[in-house]
C-alpha cells in the first residue's frame, strides 16, 4: 500500500512533473526564476496551498458535485459536475485568503517572505490544473492528498533549478535577441529533458 | 477594414506581432503549449479563447462603470468561470473527441494570465466596442502563436499537417525518420524558445 503512494509521488514529482510536462504554472514560473531565494519563497508557498487544496478539491467534488454524489441528500440523478470549474477556483482563491490570515497570525515572517505571491498563487494555474487532474483520474482522498504534495514539490523543484541556472546565466554570452524568454524557453526544455529520463521508472 | 476606424484597427493589429500576448507580454503561456501536439487540437483551443476572451471583454467593459473596485478581481473571475464553463459544455456537445483531447486544459482558461490581463487592463478602462475588438486581436495573437507551434510540432514529430501526411513514403522507405521529441514536451519549449528569439529579431526588440 505505502508503496502505491511513493509511486504516485514520484511520478508526480518527476516523471509527469506538473510544470515540465504538462507546462502548468508557466507565468510565474517565467516572472519569478531570476532570483534563486524568492523562487524558494513561491516554490514553498505552492507547495503548500496544492497540498492543502488537493483533499478540499477533492471531498467537495466528491461530496457534492459528482454524478450520483448527492443522493445522501435524497437527489441521486442530480450531477452537478459542470459546476466544477467555479466551485474549484473559488475554493482556490478562499483557501489562498485563509492561509494568508493563518500565515499573518502564526509566523509573520514566512508570511513576510512570500509577501506578494501568495496571493497571486489564485491564479495559477498549477495549482486550478492538480485540482482537474485529480478529478479527471479519479484519484481518492488520500492519492488527492499525495498527488497535490507531489504536484507541488516538482514545481518547486522545476523552478528552483532554473532559478540556479538563470543565475549562472549571467557569465555567458548569450546573443542579444535570445536574452530573457527566448534563452529560459530554450533552458525550460533542456530541464524538461532531462526530466524526461525518469520516464518508465515504475517503483 | 473600412469598416473600422484607424484607432480600432490599432486596437485588434497591435496584438497580432507588436504587441503579441505571449512572445512579448509573456502572459498564458501556461495552456498554450500542452494543446499544441497536434494542429486540430490548437485551433480548436485557438477557438475557445478567442470566444472566451472576447466575450468577457464585451461584458466586463459593459459592467466596470458598476463593478465596485474593491471586488473587482471575483467579478472578472466569475464572469470568465461562466463563460469557461459554457465553452467546455458546447465543446462537450458537439466535439466530444476533441474535448477529450484537450482534458483539463479548457478549464484551465480561467487562470489564463491572458483573459485576466486584458479585463484588468483594457476592458476596465474602455468602452464595449473596443474592448470586443481587443480580446479579439489578443485571442488571435495567443491563437497564431498556437497555431505556429503545432504545425512545426506535428510537421517534425509526426510528419503530418492537420491530421494528412505530408512526408511521402518513400521517404520513411529511405530512412528517413520522426522526430519522436517534437511529441513530448520538450519540443514545445524549444520551438517557442526559437519562435520568440525570430520574432524577436525581426520586431527588433530587445529585453533588460
Amino acid at each position: 500500500m505505502l508503496e502505491h503512494y511513493i509511486s504516485l509521488i514520484t511520478k508526480a514529482v518527476f516523471v509527469e512533473n506538473i510544470l515540465l510536462a504538462y507546462f502548468l504554472g508557466m507565468c510565474s514560473f517565467l516572472a519569478i526564476s531570476k532570483k534563486v531565494d524568492t523562487s524558494i519563497g513561491l516554490g514553498l508557498a505552492v507547495t503548500f496551498v496544492l497540498t492543502i487544496t488537493s483533499p478540499v478539491n477533492w471531498a467537495i467534488h466528491h461530496y457534492f458535485l459528482e454524478k450520483g454524489a448527492l443522493s445522501w441528500a435524497g437527489f441521486p440523478d442530480v450531477d452537478l459536475s459542470f459546476l466544477n470549474f467555479i466551485v474549484f477556483i473559488a475554493v482556490i482563491a478562499a483557501m489562498v485568503q485563509l492561509v494568508e490570515m493563518i500565515l499573518d497570525r502564526f509566523s509573520p515572517t514566512l508570511y513576510h517572505n512570500l509577501g506578494i505571491f501568495l496571493p497571486l498563487i489564485a491564479v495559477n494555474c498549477a495549482i486550478l490544473g492538480g485540482a482537474l487532474f485529480l478529478v479527471e483520474r479519479n484519484y481518492n482522498f488520500i492519492e488527492s492528498t499525495v498527488f497535490g504534495f507531489g504536484s507541488g514539490l516538482g514545481w518547486f523543484l522545476a523552478i528552483v533549478s532554473m532559478a540556479s541556472i538563470r543565475y549562472r546565466l549571467r557569465y555567458s554570452n548569450v546573443p542579444v535577441k535570445l536574452r530573457g524568454l527566448g534563452i529560459t524557453m530554450l533552458l525550460t526544455g533542456l530541464l524538461s529533458m532531462a526530466f524526461m529520463a525518469f520516464s518508465g521508472i515504475d517503483l | 477594414m473600412a469598416l473600422l476606424s484607424k484607432k480600432s484597427q490599432v486596437v485588434l493589429n497591435d496584438p497580432l506581432m507588436n504587441n503579441n500576448p505571449i512572445t512579448l507580454q509573456v502572459l498564458g503561456i501556461c495552456s498554450a503549449l500542452a494543446v499544441t501536439v497536434k494542429m486540430d487540437t490548437a485551433v480548436v483551443m485557438t477557438l475557445a479563447v478567442v470566444a472566451v476572451l472576447s466575450v468577457s471583454n464585451t461584458l466586463i467593459a459593459l459592467l466596470r462603470k458598476l463593478i465596485p473596485s474593491k471586488v473587482r478581481i471575483i467579478v472578472q473571475l466569475a464572469i470568465i468561470a461562466s463563460l469557461v464553463i459554457l465553452t467546455d459544455q458546447i465543446l462537450k456537445a458537439y466535439m466530444y473527441d476533441i474535448s477529450k483531447q484537450l482534458s483539463v486544459f479548457v478549464g484551465l482558461i480561467i487562470t489564463n494570465c491572458i483573459v485576466m490581463g486584458r479585463a484588468e487592463a483594457f476592458a476596465m478602462q474602455n468602452t464595449p466596442g473596443k474592448s470586443f475588438l481587443d480580446g479579439l486581436g489578443n485571442g488571435l495573437g495567443y491563437g497564431m502563436i498556437l497555431i505556429v507551434v503545432s504545425f512545426f510540432r506535428e510537421l517534425l514529430g509526426s510528419g503530418s499537417i492537420y491530421g494528412f501526411q505530408v512526408i511521402p513514403d518513400s521517404f520513411y522507405a529511405a530512412g528517413y525518420e520522426n522526430m519522436g521529441l517534437m511529441v513530448l514536451s520538450p519540443g514545445a519549449f524549444i520551438i517557442l524558445g526559437l519562435i520568440v528569439w525570430v520574432q524577436r529579431i525581426v520586431a527588433n526588440i530587445e529585453e533588460e
